[in-house]
């Protein structure tokens, strides 16, 4: 079985405050794992470690075998790392299309040509046609990103990541502030990624998230609390002592 | 022999007159994120007007203390009425102050002319002290004396008073500062004032030294800038070491390869840069 | 990229000369330089998100490099402007890297800095740049052994280089280059994760808008037979500065308005004022407190306005 991440005693620390408190954990390839837990037990924390938008103080990041760790964040997607954001970070004045296009720019050598129109680039513009109608948007590829509803730029927001064909996708809270339509419609677009993308998730909103994970992480406090497969997690007394203890 | 002394001296009291520029410069865009750019030109505003001040009441310290006053009020003035207009829009400010930094330095060349105006050293001041058979020249020390004391001061606002502890506050997190609900408003006003009144008062004390001159405000404003990249924003005593780091470098530069002390400020600035982005001293990066 | 719109302009600047007096001609010429440094600075301030307040160094550094290899070396132009062009790109490769270690204000900052440091050491290194009196008796290029003497003859040069510049910096702008330059102004963290390298792509912006920088400090020193420390203050890198802001950052466009707003407040008002400093901080100041988007977009919004009527 090849790990697609490995953390070793992952520690960060924010002045006198630890976040990550010695995290370890091993995620196989094809995965789908949901990591959970309260507010400010170090979910998204974790994540910006994974993709080094933080500098951890201590301990190993692999990625498919290889330390990342000194790697800067653009350095991670091109080893097959992509993410989404909790709150959405798109590029609202420019239209779906052209986000798609930044996204799937960020891995092509075409992103240094500085003299040929973008337009130029048909296959770009097609490709990203194809990434949207994966998502069900192709509708609304010219239209500029502030002027679709919520939910939609949540899917985008997954679209733009499964644009970098990347080998691990992160998503963080991908059902945050989802209308009940909406969320189904996006658990549908998480359940389809193909097997090769292993899918680590994290989310708050344990009923659409429990059906999509494989085993479960729980993080209290920057450490891990229980983890396991579904079964063993939603068991396990002191999940519940996470969430309705204190 | 005598060189060295004077020169030491010299470089004392440049580093003195930039403290007292860098540190509110620093406090301003600590606290602010504002980059006054026209905090060289407070620094001339005052000279111009300690000359005019000098005329009716001859003390170089009341002049120094009113002119620090009047540069003070004008500051609060373009922080209330103009730099408050553009709230978050920091680029905004930050060409404002420089548009204002243009009109004060026409407005003196308009009122006070083009040719530099020494400040008259204070009389008890003027003849050196003699140690040892060497000649210390006695204002630089005092200049020197007076940065030291308003370090100090500064240090005890920062450290023992409420008005320091919520500009700390304030630095190190706004959004904390005004959840616990410090007045940010006020506070921002008091902070640019204070600011303002140093480089106005330091324009004076240095008046003697350097004289009121179109282009004064040139001059100083990089060296400020320096100081606090080099020390750090936000930070005191970055700009305390700063300063004299650079007064030195500058004074010696000038005074033994002339055509390249500018080129040779350069080299500490990129060194620390290089190696400490957020200065010597800070912990903002800027 | 309306085409047909900047053709029309392009042949009616053609045809300027026609229809004025040699000091219109010779006023427009200044504005072309104007335009390209108003444009280049823009590449950096618009579409990058980082504002430079020294991008009058690059015009001081080739009007010097270019003006002292043809007194001290009596080199000609052929040689001295691809020097001169190298190597102020070189000096800005090493500024970008320098100014880069911060963005925002930091970057700012540090852009106005070591601008400084390159006026004072203008003014200071009276052996190699002849200080204050700046250097005199430069000439202009005979391309292809055209004189460059006559306002006309400086006119259609300027102008093709002009029309060169701005459809290169077009292009770049259009670009996936450009397209990847505006993200990392807009969301330079999501640009991270999805594999931009947002250091590199604002280093190369740094040094390309340097380089369009320096062919205007060429024109410049042509234009003039003359440079001076003077150019190379914060006062001109402001100019430079106003000119995009009131012409409007999101725009090719808006900058060139811009730098004609200027040189003719300059032109005209010179006559009159002697405080050019003075209006131009003023301007500075009403322009930022109300036409914060400048003129460009604040004239379109008016036309939107009066369409709707």
């Amino acid at each position: 079985m090849n790990s697609a991440l490995q953390l070793g005693g992952l520690k960060k620390a924010f002045g006198g405050l630890p976040a990550i408190n010695g995290v370890s954990l091993e995620v196989i390839q094809g995965e789908r794992r949901l990591i959970i837990g309260p507010n400010g037990a170090g979910k998204t924390t974790l994540f910006n470690l994974i993709t080094g938008d933080l500098h951890r103080d201590a301990g190993a990041i692999r990625l498919f075998g290889e330390e990342v760790s000194r790697l800067k964040p653009h350095q991670r997607a091109h080893r097959g790392l992509a993410r989404t954001y909790q709150i959405i970070t798109l590029f609202p004045k420019d239209s779906l299309e052209h986000n798609i296009v930044l996204s799937l720019l960020g891995l092509s050598k075409v992103r240094w040509d500085a003299f040929k129109p973008l337009r130029g680039h048909p296959d770009l513009i097609e490709e990203a046609g194809r990434v949207l109608r994966r998502v069900g948007l192709e509708h609304l590829a010219r239209r500029p990103i502030g002027e679709v509803a919520y939910g939609e730029r949540r899917r985008v927001e997954i679209a733009m990541a499964l644009a970098q064909k990347p080998r691990l996708l992160l998503l963080d809270e991908p059902f945050a502030g989802l209308s009940r339509e909406e969320r189904a419609t996006v658990s549908e677009l998480i359940a389809g990624i193909p097997r090769e993308v292993t899918v680590i998730m994290i989310e708050h909103d344990m009923d659409t998230a429990l059906d999509l994970a494989e085993r479960i992480t729980v993080l209290h406090y920057g450490s891990v609390i229980v983890e396991g497969t579904r079964a063993e997690v939603v068991a396990d007394p002191k999940t519940r002592e996470v969430y309705l203890g204190d | 022999m005598q060189f060295w002394i004077i020169q030491s001296l010299n470089s004392l009291a440049l580093g003195g007159l930039l403290f007292l520029l860098a540190a509110g410069f620093s406090l301003i865009f600590g606290l602010m994120r504002i980059a006054n750019l026209m905090h060289g030109s407070l620094f001339m505003l005052g000279a111009y007007i300690g000359v005019t001040v000098l005329k009716y009441v001859p003390n170089l310290w009341l002049a120094a203390l009113i002119g620090g006053t009047i540069v003070a009020i004008f500051g609060g003035i373009v922080e209330r009425l103009l730099l408050r207009q553009l709230g978050s829009n920091v680029l905004g400010q930050v060409l404002v102050t420089l548009g204002i930094s243009f009109i004060l330095a026409d407005f003196c060349l308009i009122v006070w002319g083009g040719d530099p105006i020494p400040l008259p050293t204070p009389p008890a001041l003027q003849r050196p002290i003699i140690v040892w058979g060497v000649a210390f020249p006695t204002y630089r020390l005092v200049v020197l004396a007076i940065a030291v004391v308003t370090a100090i001061l500064l240090h005890v606002l920062m450290d023992r008073t409420r008005l320091g502890a919520m500009i700390r506050a304030g630095v190190d997190d706004m959004q904390m500062a005004r959840a616990v609900g410090i007045p940010v408003s006020k506070l921002f006003t008091t902070v640019f004032c204070l600011g303002a009144a140093l480089a106005g008062a330091g324009g004076i004390i240095g008046g003697p030294i350097m004289s009121a001159y179109p282009g004064l405000d040139a001059d100083m404003l990089p060296l400020a800038l320096i100081v606090v990249i080099l020390g750090g924003v936000g930070s005191l005593l970055g700009a305390f070491v700063g300063s004299f780091i650079i007064g030195a470098i500058y004074t010696f530069g000038t005074a033994l390869l002339p055509d390249l002390a500018y080129v040779i400020l350069f080299l500490p600035m990129i060194f620390v840069i290089a190696f400490r982005p957020t200065g010597l001293f800070g912990r903002q990066g800027a | 990229m309306n085409w047909a719109r900047w053709i029309v302009f392009a042949v009616a600047l053609a045809g300027l000369p026609l229809a004025v007096g040699d000091f219109y001609v010779n006023l427009t010429s200044q504005i072309f330089i104007a335009a390209i440094f108003a444009a280049s600075l823009n590449l950096l301030v618009g579409y990058g998100g980082l504002v430079s307040l020294g991008h009058a160094s690059w015009v001081g550094l080739a009007a010097y490099l270019s003006g002292w290899l043809f007194l001290k070396m009596g080199l000609g132009h052929g040689i001295t402007a691809p020097v001169a062009l190298l190597g102020t790109t070189l000096i800005a490769g090493l500024f970008g890297w320098i100014s880069l270690r911060a963005t925002g204000l930091g970057f700012l900052m540090l852009t106005l800095a070591l601008s400084q440091v390159l006026w004072g050491t203008a003014y200071r290194w009276a052996s190699v740049t002849n200080g204050d009196n700046g250097l005199s008796g430069l000439t202009r290029p005979a391309p292809f052994g055209i004189s460059l003497e006559g306002p006309l003859a400086f006119y259609y040069f300027s102008l093709a280089i002009t029309v060169l510049a701005i459809w290169m910096m077009s292009r770049f702008v259009d670009s996936p280059f450009g397209a990847a330059l505006r993200g990392t102004r807009d969301q330079p963290r999501r640009m991270s994760a999805l594999g931009h390298d947002v250091w590199l792509i604002r280093w190369v912006t740094f040094v390309y808008s340097a380089f369009w920088g320096a062919v205007s400090g060429l024109l410049f020193v042509y234009y003039n037979k003359y440079i001076h420390p003077a150019s190379l203050s914060l006062t001109n890198s402001a100019e430079g500065l106003l000119g995009v802001i009131a012409g409007g950052s999101g725009t090719l466009a808006g900058p060139i308005v811009g730098a004609a707003i200027v040189i003719f407040l300059k032109n005209y008002v010179s006559a009159y004022i002697e405080r050019w400093n003075m209006l131009l901080g003023f301007v500075f100041v009403v322009i930022v407190i109300f036409m914060p988007d400048g003129v460009v977009p604040g004239l379109r919004r008016l036309w939107m306005r009066w369409r709707s009527r």
